[in-house]
């Protein structure tokens, strides 16, 4: 049901972006006003979020250690999962931000019909997710042909990399495959799996579906309904350059779709779980160094408490403590 | 009491999901699977709000008339004060990753103890009251109001929450259901929502200085009881000091050691240890605790009863702090103490006087883990070990989970461990180190009354036993923890029968040879040694 109302949900923002180029002919709105909303919306309240997240202090120093610590010369220690100062951090961070480490350790536990729990591999999780993230990134630096005059020759080689396989005319992105496939097994395990279905929210179907939507109308414009790729770049640099025209040339509808959809995917991104993207850097149980013993870690809201001083206590117990042959301070 | 099911009843777990979604699912309270509420008197001797008689399963909880009020401002107010909780609130993708993790979501099947739900419990609130989405599309963006109904679930599973960050570990973001549950107790706190098992102990630590409430003569009693054991054992009578000024070192260990075996064997497993090394120290019956359970009502509280620690080092003048076994007592020293009330400047960095080591990890905090005073004596061949003395156990290592994933001491304990004993075997490897499993009772869910939540929760680390036990034929599960000492017996008891339970130092001192000392022909426990028995015959 939450599945189904992200799914209509989406429908209707596509058929919004529709209506609104094909009938009302609100080219401008669509392709100006629409989009520099949105990216306002993503940077302001992005930064919103994480200076929210920043006034909040670390009162302790809770890393997750997940190996050795540091002790003894003579004791392996783990500095990737248990780090002792900020290059262990930087490496265990590292590691979680490019290569889902803690995904990675995933298992699949089950009970077995004579009662004894296994812990089996369980890496597809990892693998989508991991895919998933990565074929989005390279997607997102492919764009940035439309963002610069002279396209970065970094870009040029990603788009190399990417289409190396060398199949049909547009050459075909292995990363559109990939993303809109990583897209639709995440979507599938929330569903088949029942205690996945469980525990979703429409928080999480609508930003798969928005994602999908994304994907689909990009390669739809790419490989079948072609757009006019010299007019698309026209109106991005337009926009960059803060001299927003709409190109001569119409553009598809299904350009403003895709458009539209990513407009949608910026204003709400600030305002749902996407911000994990920015969080993750700030995830104490990660980025803190396991030091509370070598160094004093400051709580800055840190207050006096009442406690039950040595004196109260010998005063309770002064004369227990003399039968019991223990000193006292006083007699 | 409701009488706890067979094992074979137990381990039937169903992981269906219930028909109606999870907010509209209220939560029912079950027989076993709650502690007792806390008594009035435990709340007033230490100030907490609301004291009252009150019980759970009780349709009035008897709650202040502005209760809803005072959870939002405690919600509001610790948003300001932990990065984590805020952070916690916002970032989670409920992809999953943490569901089948959680010993008590094995145990139980129960989808709300999945990590990730137990969470949501708490943010849908916060999506409604702290969220602009929340407050605009309410159940579409998974935000609920705060009910009766959400307190009495919050109450019921942040209380099957052991916080033994298991889930953390395999979250992308380090999402920690520890910092969760530790908040969401906090708020219950709050409205005076204890339980009696944790209220207590409080209390009683608070007045007299240890958990269990022992008073000073107490505490020199039941030492005198182990000591006469160890001379029965060793031929040795051992005279430690109790609030000895000028000593070298505190000596700090839970009082669990004190009371109960088979913590009391770990005791005096210590006292034979410091003895034979003739160690400078002393034991504090004002800090005569060294575990936290305040630690599990507020962070304030937390802290009132950490004091003593440090206070009482600097009024007897000692050198530094030594710390007996404990599993979230070390989470509490190492990620807490000196944040709190350090720093401890009067102290000198440990060294032992033994072996001439530096404590460099400890160089702030001051305090160190007998597990690494120990493991730095064997490297130094400083102790006389006969290892053939636990030749009648085959041991097998319980990482205790605030140890290995609030710390990182995973290989010291195994270091000493394997140069006490000749049979050691490790339990499969998913469910030991980082991954380790509770033994389903901590965070002071160690009561009488909750066996069937403890027996479940504890399911997960006695099946990993049960396998080694049948594999490999071990008969001993050693740990360093307290509350594992207390609570892994009836479970062992109840899942794999044959297993015994020890503190890492019993092993040692039953290995350990002594100036001086008879022949041993029994170990602590007074059972005849390997190998004895034929020797009687034959002589």
């Amino acid at each position: 049901m939450k599945a189904i109302i992200s799914f209509i949900a989406v429908l209707i923002l596509a058929a919004i972006a529709y209506v609104g180029v094909d009938v009302l002919n609100m080219q401008y709105m669509f392709g100006v006003v629409i989009p520099y909303l949105a990216v306002a919306i993503f940077v302001i309240f992005m930064i919103v979020r994480i200076l929210r997240w920043g006034s909040s202090p670390n009162p302790f120093r809770i890393p997750t250690t997940c190996g050795q610590q540091k002790s003894f010369p003579w004791i392996k220690h783990s500095r990737l999962e248990n780090p002792s100062g900020v290059l262990g951090v930087m490496g265990r961070m590292a590691l979680e931000v490019l290569f889902f480490r803690s995904l990675f350790r995933n298992l699949k536990t089950q009970l077995r019909d004579d009662s004894q729990l296994t812990y089996g591999e369980a890496k597809w999780l990892w693998a989508a997710g991991l895919a998933f993230h990565w074929s989005f990134l390279i997607i997102l630096v492919r764009h940035l042909r439309f963002f610069t005059q002279q396209v970065p020759a970094a870009v040029q080689l990603v788009e190399m990399l990417d289409s190396f396989l060398q199949i049909g005319i547009p050459l075909l992105y292995m990363t559109d495959v990939v993303l809109l496939g990583a897209v639709t097994y995440l979507f599938l395990r929330r569903i088949a799996i029942p205690q996945m279905r469980y525990l979703s929210l429409m928080n999480d179907y609508f930003p798969l579906f928005l994602i999908f939507g994304i994907g689909l109308s990009g390669v739809l414009m790419r490989y079948f309904i072609k757009t006019d790729i010299v007019s698309v770049k026209m109106l991005t640099m337009s926009l960059v350059g803060f001299s927003p025209s709409i190109p001569q040339n119409p553009l598809g509808v299904i350009f403003y779709i895709h458009l539209f959809l990513i407009c949608t995917l910026f204003a709400y991104f600030p305002f749902s779980k996407l911000v994990h993207m920015a969080g993750v850097f700030m995830s104490p149980t990660r980025v803190l160094a396991n030091t509370s013993r070598v160094k004093r870690h400051i709580n800055p809201w840190n207050y006096p408490v009442h406690v039950h001083t040595y004196a109260e206590y010998e005063d309770d117990f002064r004369d227990k403590m003399k039968n019991a042959g223990l000193p006292v301070e006083k007699e | 009491m409701a009488k706890l099911p067979k094992p074979e009843e137990l381990s039937k777990i169903d992981y269906t999901p219930p028909k109606t979604s999870w907010m509209d699912t209220p939560v029912v309270f079950k027989e076993g699977m709650f502690c007792h509420g806390s008594k009035p008197k435990s709340l007033e001797l230490v100030g907490f709000p609301n004291p009252r008689d009150w019980r759970p399963a009780d349709a009035d909880w008897k709650l202040p008339e502005n209760w809803k009020q005072i959870l939002l401002e405690g919600i509001a107010e610790r948003l300001e004060k932990y990065r984590s909780f805020r952070l916690f609130m916002d970032i989670c993708v409920r992809c999953g990753a943490c569901a089948d993790k959680c010993h008590f979501f094995i145990g139980t099947g129960d989808p709300k103890n999945m990590p990730v739900l137990r969470a949501e419990l708490i943010r849908s609130v916060y999506r409604k009251e702290f969220t602009l989405a929340g407050k605009i599309f309410g159940k579409m963006a998974g935000a609920r109001e705060l009910t009766i109904d959400v307190l009495k679930e919050w109450w019921y599973y942040f209380f099957q929450c052991t916080e033994c960050r298991r889930c953390s570990v395999f979250c992308p973001y380090g999402i920690d259901q520890a910092e969760i549950t530790i908040i969401g107790r906090e708020l219950l706190n709050l409205l005076g929502l204890n339980i009696e098992w944790i209220a207590g102990p409080v209390s009683n630590c608070y007045m007299k200085g240890n958990h269990l409430g022992l008073e000073p003569h107490t505490i020199v009693g039941n030492l005198e009881y182990m000591l006469d054991d160890i001379e029965t054992v060793t031929g040795k009578r051992i005279k430690p000091t109790f609030n000895r000024k000028g000593a070298e070192i505190l000596f700090v260990t839970p009082s669990g050691d004190l009371f109960a075996d088979p913590g009391t064997y770990t005791c005096m497993g210590y006292l034979m240890l410091f003895e034979e090394l003739g160690l400078d120290y002393t034991w504090s019956t004002y800090a005569s605790e060294g575990g936290n359970f305040g630690f599990f009502t507020s962070n304030e509280m937390a802290k009132r009863l950490n004091s003593k620690i440090y206070a009482e080092a600097k009024r007897l003048g000692v050198k530094w702090i030594l710390g007996g076994e404990c599993g979230h007592m070390w989470r509490v020293l190492s990620q807490y103490m000196d944040t709190w009330n350090g720093p401890a400047d009067f102290l000198e960095v440990p060294k032992s006087p033994i072996t001439g080591t530096v404590f460099e990890n400890a160089k702030s905090m001051k305090m160190v883990h007998v597990a690494e005073f120990t493991a730095d004596l064997i490297k130094n061949n400083k102790l006389k070990l006969d290892p053939k003395r636990n030749d009648h156990l085959k041991v097998t290592w319980h990482d205790s989970c605030n140890v290995a994933r609030g710390m990182g001491m995973l290989e010291e304990p195994r270091y000493v461990l394997k140069n006490v004993v000749n049979n050691f075997v490790e339990m499969p490897e998913d469910t030991i180190r980082e991954k380790t499993f509770c033994c389903g009772s901590g965070t002071g869910l160690n009561a009488s009354e909750d066996m069937d939540l403890r027996m479940k929760g504890g399911f997960p680390r006695a099946n990993a036993v049960k396998f080694v036990h049948e594999h490999y034929g071990v008969n001993m599960l050693a740990n360093v923890c307290a509350i594992d000492r207390a609570t892994l017996p009836p479970l062992m008891d109840y899942w794999v029968p044959g297993v015994k339970v020890a503190g890492l130092h019993e092993l040692v001192a039953n290995a350990l040879v002594m100036t001086g000392e008879k022949e041993r022909t029994t170990d602590l426990r007074g059972e005849p040694l390997p190998g004895i028995e034929q020797k009687e015959e034959k002589a």
